[in-house]
């Protein structure tokens, strides 16, 4: 057995409404970033022991299947790291997509924005 | 023969429940989700209850996702075993959530449009009639009632929306006081304005709005005494 962690990422799918990120945004555009969309997601880390990086993912995917998604509303994606003393070798291991979910759905918009004019 | 309500941690809805019905002659008592629904209510199995409230509240704390944890309880597959027998089932608010993220209901309800506890009178156009829970209603009448969440928006993919349409399963969608089913009328930005649905069968129903806290004279009209003549 190894010892990994797996780390789900849970986010709304394409087109369903996420009233608190717009509301995050206006905030951001209050404080005067300039950006165009902000998404937000729910990140799980969830340390376990397993044989495999793909045991590991598939336990990782069933969680999500089961309880940390709710496939009406969000996608979700797995990745599987090894969970090390002192992670030097740390193993990419298993990516699991959850429903063909593009990969940058659950990244920020608004990562390199420097505030235009500070407000405080 | 009873009804019960299910009390969840959290759930702060299931006394109205229980005063609303015992208000219109129904038999109900609060069955706490620890005890079972067959031992908690004090029958030999699920099948042989007289209908099955899930309450609104907040359980869990409405952790993960309101109604998420709740709808992963032992007792809510005890819940489906009685729905399978044709026991009357009513889900409100947070039971509306608990019945939608248990696959009884179909599509989600998730955070309102305007990102806000809404807690609210809102009109509700009745969009059949020849169901248990609408029974007491005309088809289009319009009904009063209160709504109070925060996670009420009805979500569904076109596919299930247009199955709902066709199997003519939405109970109820906000309209104005006139019945015109508009965006303004709309709270939470629900889909189609459904405010309530019907499941696989339509002895499971759920809804966001309150009948409960609309069914004593004295408090917050009479509106929705109707819904739960699915009871009587």
């Amino acid at each position: 057995m190894t010892a990994y962690t797996a780390t789900v990422t849970v986010s709304l799918k394409g087109g369903v409404l996420d009233p608190e990120a717009e509301t995050t945004r206006q905030a951001l555009d209050r404080l005067g970033f300039e950006l165009e969309t902000l998404r937000s997601a729910d990140r799980y880390e969830v340390d376990l022991d397993a044989a495999s990086a793909e045991e590991a993912a598939d336990r990782a995917e069933s969680m999500a299947e089961r309880l940390l998604a709710n496939p009406t509303i969000h996608d979700y994606e797995v990745s599987v790291a090894e969970r090390g003393a002192g992670d030097e070798e740390e193993a990419t291991g298993a990516e699991t997509d959850g429903e063909a979910t593009p990969a940058d759905t659950s990244e920020s918009a608004a990562t390199d924005s420097e505030p235009a004019a500070g407000e405080s | 023969m009873t009804v019960a309500v299910v009390q969840f941690g959290g759930s702060n809805c299931d006394r109205d429940a229980v005063a609303a019905l015992s208000h219109l002659g129904v038999d109900a008592e609060l069955v706490w989700h620890d005890d079972g629904l067959a031992d908690g209510s004090g029958v030999d199995t699920p099948a042989d209850l007289d209908g099955i409230v899930l309450p609104g509240g907040f359980s869990y704390g409405d952790y993960l996702r309101a109604g998420a944890i709740a709808a992963r309880t032992p007792i809510v597959e005890a819940v489906e075993t009685a729905v399978d027998a044709g026991v009357p089932v009513l889900g409100v608010c947070n039971g509306a959530q608990v019945g939608a993220e248990s696959g009884l209901t179909p599509g989600a309800f998730t955070t309102n449009a305007s990102a806000r506890f809404q807690c609210e009178h809102v009109h509700l156009r009745v969009e059949r009639a020849d169901t248990p829970w609408t029974a007491a209603y005309d088809a289009g009448a319009v009904i009063e009632v209160p709504i109070a969440h925060a996670e009420g928006r009805f979500v569904a993919d076109d596919e299930t929306a247009d199955r709902l349409d066709a199997e003519e399963r939405v109970l109820f969608r906000y309209c104005e006081p006139d019945g015109t089913v508009t965006d303004a009328a709309n709270p939470n930005g629900s889909r189609d304005n459904v405010a309530g649905v019907l499941g696989e069968s339509e002895n499971v129903a759920v809804m966001m709005p309150h009948p409960e806290r609309a069914s004593l004279p004295d408090i917050g009209g009479t509106d929705g005494q109707g819904v739960l003549r699915a009871f009587a």
